[in-house]
């Protein structure tokens, strides 16, 4: 009979003992961020619902959102699109067949995020000058 | 794109995969997502300029036909786009089949009046505002 020998072979990768890697990360953060942005097209969506129903609703919505945590959710909010958009564009890329190796998909990580944080900073630059600008 | 080109010989002789729906999810996900790029961008650039606006000066802007049409597009987009990657991560995460069919249907159901609710609002504001 022969001697059943113990090998060392990898673990299935479990998500308690397992440091996902930053591609793991970004592909749940998709996820993530793609859930937060369906809440935030309904707060939109009220949004218009409010205006739809007159001035004093639109004005508490309004005054809402110019609250501290108004503005964080505004500021959360396009932080998401922008990831969800930039690694969306990448998905349409993946689906061409390209792209898809390991370094590859390393290295446009990188490009995903750093396109996401030059939107972000850009679109509140922006919108600080156009709000002194309309003052 | 051709449709067959995503799928397996087999799931095209029998025109469904282990879905039994083909590519149909995947094609309209990826058309609500090229369609979403242009439309949201349109979405953030607006309400920066938007800013401080009062409730005349907000509604006048979206009672332009352009406005109106593009944030019903908007709405259209997104919402269906919203819909089609609910289900998935609903698919993929609940187990049992009873509590998953609820969930998909509420999930449709609320996605649609929600549509409903942007639609009419943005078309009641594009009919009545400065009267």
């Amino acid at each position: 009979m022969s001697e059943t020998k113990k090998v060392q072979r990898p673990l299935s990768p479990h998500l308690q003992v397992y440091k996902l890697p930053l591609t793991a990360l970004m592909s749940i953060s998709h996820r993530i961020t793609g859930t937060a942005l369906m809440l935030g097209s309904i707060l939109i969506i009220a949004f218009l619902v409010s205006a739809a129903y007159g001035e004093t609703q639109y004005n508490f919505v309004m005054t809402m959102a110019g609250t501290l945590g108004g503005k964080i959710i505004l500021f959360l909010w396009s932080a998401a699109v922008y990831y969800h958009m930039c690694n969306g564009i990448r998905h349409l890329f993946w689906d061409t067949g390209k792209y898809l190796e390991k370094d590859t998909a390393m290295r446009t990580n990188y490009v995903v995020l750093i396109f996401t944080v030059f939107f972000t900073a850009l679109t509140w630059m922006y919108a600080a000058e156009s709000f002194s600008f309309n003052m | 794109m051709k449709k067959d080109e995503f799928t397996a010989p087999l799931k095209s002789a029998k025109g469904y995969g282990s879905a039994h729906e083909g590519a149909d999810h995947w094609i309209k996900q990826k058309l609500t997502a090229v369609a979403n790029i242009p439309l949201v961008l349109w979405f953030i650039w607006s309400i920066i300029g938007l800013q401080g606006s009062t409730h005349a000066e907000f509604t006048q802007w979206l009672a332009q036909p352009h406005n109106s049409i593009l944030m019903i597009l908007l709405i259209i987009s997104v919402i269906y786009h919203a819909k089609l990657g609910s289900q998935v991560v609903v698919e993929d995460y609940i187990a049992h089949e009873g509590f998953k069919t609820v969930k998909l249907l509420a999930q449709k159901l609320f996605f649609f009046a929600v549509a409903i609710a942007g639609i009419f609002s943005v078309l009641k504001i594009a009919f009545t505002a400065g009267m």
